[in-house]
């Protein structure tokens, strides 16, 4: 069976130990994690970890199934109609040109974060897909260092 | 009513109706122990190392049906207890082990006595708590019970930090846990069931492949009573065995590695699997691609995890067996008589005529399925029987006469050697009227013989019988097998004296070399009432068999011995 990409939005209880229940469950049983994303929901007692993976159908499956068992977890979404976007910012020398960054950031619906006495920071917010477009493009204005989020993902 | 969180350990215990607590004290679960010491609700048993004492709490689990409790300290006491843990994750034995940890201002230090248990027992139990606060102490004992014992049973550990038992609060027992995001799936899709009946009643060569998970739900009169009505074949897996009982004409016997050439062949043949409480585990499945090819799959499991993880299924239903297994009667009474698959069942019988499960006796050395036999003949379904893991494990699965369900507890899943005589201590303690007796190994034996002080102490009487090869004899068998006869670590030839071993710690021992021996060490055992080894030589060389080699394909069995006596 082929490999397919997911993103795996799993609703758990916001407790001290949930993110290595959930991270250990992916180690234990040899499960893949392209990102991970964990933040808590305004106003509940509840977190939403956001997990890029890969596998085949009936792997991905098994992750739902046995994220499910999982005694603190509400809920498991898994399917292809999901809206995801990542973050990434980029650190630019300061004798890269400043406006060629800032074009090309905003061509990636992002901009300049900010311009110090001898860096530039530019971030990004869109797709996974064009976030690695973006990483290729800025790699043409000497990037001294990439930090990328993280996938979050909501359904459509 | 305020108390210390020690003696609410003490009070959740008693109000969920435990009698007995297996366990060994330490520091850091000292208050809890002076709180036992004050308390006589239930009997605490100090068994001699804490492994030891989590697989007497799963023992006496898997005999009753109850969930058992083990206590254990922080640290070395806990990490003794982890085999046990995974032993009865394994199994989806119910189980609450309660452990000591360090004060909540020294965890993280490194202090004395310190391991991050719920990070160590993560994989190998259902859930795990640490208690940060003492008011979360009342609700956190009674979901433990009740995750334990409800869904897909497993052990829950409660790791509770000393300053806490030490602490002063309200102690009121909840009546009722509301966990929302844990709700197991009971009853059974009934869309899914009434395909599946459809589906039996298609079907030309249906088979029930029976696991565990019917034991787990109390589930065996219901399978006896499909079996009966519908004349629908069983096979059992390594985990089933006593559900069917053990002359009932229907039941081919255990499939999978060691399983009998019939079950096997049913397996390989069978156009519809009707699956029950069982998980398709690797040694029951053999070489995947070659599994049941001809097979539609009925699978009803309460895990849903377990449904489509090894081999795709056509009829997944999630639920508890014994709910679904009453509405699959409802659906099928009245629409299926057992003249049906009488031709499917011929041809059953026809493979079990050409291989049946047999082995060759002998005058002159003991055989170590004669012994298991003579045991079924002698005592039967009176007892309790347990074992450790290895050659004598399999041909006990293969030779005893189960009857009844929970009468067979051995560790499937993990296959810990040094499971066995704990287990029956437990199992014991749990039916007392009941005979136990522990089929061992000399290797598996040793792994957990300090129980004998134990079994002395507490008069539990237990019958170890010591199917003796001086070999590591499973992997000795794969060493002949598929290793050319080197045999690497696996001559046990040096000894310990097992007689004057379960002397010295107040048992009673025997050595036996002959049939006549045996009956009488076994007789004399029984009537001494107390913990007892006996050593039986037998056939150094004897292997198990059929067998399937792992990774091939099931019809593909090894019947003949190929084993070169040397």
């Amino acid at each position: 069976m082929a490999d397919v990409r997911r993103v795996i939005s799993i609703l758990v209880e916001n407790e001290s130990s949930v993110l290595s229940r959930v991270s250990g469950l992916f180690a234990g049983r040899g499960y893949n994690i392209e990102t991970l994303t964990v933040a808590p929901i305004p106003d509940t007692n509840r977190s939403r970890i956001t997990i890029a993976t890969k596998g085949s159908k009936r792997v991905i499956e098994q992750i739902t199934k046995q994220l499910h068992k999982l005694i603190p977890v509400y809920k498991v979404v898994e399917h292809e109609e999901m809206v995801e976007k990542e973050l990434i910012l980029v650190k630019f020398p300061i004798d890269e040109k400043l406006a060629d960054i800032q074009a090309l950031c905003q061509a990636y619906n992002g901009g300049i974060a900010n311009v110090g006495a001898d860096m530039i920071i530019g971030v990004v917010t869109d797709e996974p897909r064009r976030v690695k477009n973006f990483v290729e493009a800025t790699k043409r204005y000497n990037p001294i260092e990439i930090v990328r989020g993280g996938v979050v993902a909501i359904e459509r | 009513m305020n108390m210390s969180g020690a003696r609410m350990v003490c009070e959740a215990l008693i109000a969920e109706g435990v009698k007995t607590v297996f366990g060994y004290p330490g520091g850091a679960i000292m208050n809890v122990y002076d709180e036992i010491y004050k308390q006589d609700g239930f009997e605490h048993i100090l068994n001699r190392h804490e492994q030891a004492a989590v697989h007497a709490a799963d023992g006496y689990a898997r005999a009753t049906g109850d969930v058992g409790v083990a206590m254990v300290t922080s640290g070395p006491g806990f990490t003794n207890a982890v085999t046990g843990l995974a032993t009865a994750y394994m199994d989806s034995i119910p189980m609450v082990v309660i452990s000591g940890q360090v004060p909540l201002s020294l965890i993280g230090t490194d202090g004395f006595q310190e391991i991050d248990a719920v990070g160590i027992s993560r994989p190998c139990t259902k859930h795990n708590y640490l208690v940060r606060e003492l008011s979360d102490l009342p609700r956190i004992l009674k979901e433990a019970f009740h995750i334990a014992r409800s869904g897909r049973p497993g052990p829950v550990l409660v790791d509770i930090p000393k300053d806490i038992t030490a602490q002063i609060g309200e102690f009121k027992y909840p009546n009722s846990v509301n966990i929302p995001s844990y709700k197991p799936t009971t009853k059974g899709n009934k869309r899914q069931i009434d395909k599946a009946v459809e589906a039996i009643l298609k079907s030309k060569k249906p088979l029930l492949y029976i696991g565990g998970g019917v034991v787990l739900s109390n589930a065996s009169d219901l399978v006896r009573k499909l079996a009966d009505i519908s004349g629908i074949p069983a096979v059992e897996t390594l985990m089933a065995r006593g559900v069917m009982g053990a002359n009932n004409p229907l039941l081919q016997g255990m499939l999978g590695m060691h399983g009998n050439y019939s079950s096997n062949m049913a397996m390989s043949e069978t156009d519809l699997i009707i699956s029950l409480g069982a998980r398709f585990d690797d040694r029951v499945t053999g070489k995947l691609s070659e599994f049941a090819k001809y097979a539609d799959i009925i699978h009803v499991d309460i895990d849903p995890a377990n449904i489509s993880k090894l081999v795709d299924v056509d009829y997944p239903i999630v639920g508890d067996v014994s709910i679904v297994l009453e509405k699959m009667i409802d659906g099928l009474e009245g629409k299926i008589n057992s003249d049906r698959y009488s031709d499917w069942r011929a041809v059953l019988d026809k493979y079990d005529n050409l291989h049946p499960l047999s082995y060759e006796d002998s005058d002159e050395v003991i055989k170590p399925q004669w012994v298991i036999e003579r045991v079924g003949e002698l005592i039967g379904e009176d007892a309790i029987i347990t074992s450790d893991v290895g050659q004598h494990q399999m041909w006990t699965a293969q030779h005893y006469p189960f009857d009844r369900p929970r009468q067979w507890i051995n560790s499937g899943g993990l296959g810990t050697m040094g499971f066995g005589f704990p287990a029956a201590i437990g199992a014991k303690k749990g039916c007392p009227n009941k005979t136990v007796i522990n089929f061992t190994g000399d290797g598996s034996i040793l792994m957990n013989m300090q129980e004998l002080v134990t079994a002395s102490e507490y008069k539990i009487a237990v019958v170890n019988i010591i199917l003796n090869n001086n070999f590591l004899g499973m992997v000795r068998q794969w060493q002949s097998f598929f290793y050319d006869n080197r045999f690497a670590e696996t001559d046990l030839s040096y000894q310990p004296n097992y007689k004057a071993v379960a002397e010295a710690c107040g048992g009673i021992g025997y050595d036996v070399t002959t049939k006549e021996e045996f009956d009488k060490a076994l007789k004399d055992a029984i009537e001494q009432d107390r913990v007892a080894f006996i050593n039986v030589s037998v056939n150094r060389f004897e292997n198990v068999l059929p067998m399937v080699p792992a990774g091939g394909a099931l019809y593909n069995m090894i019947l003949a011995d190929k084993a070169k006596e040397k």
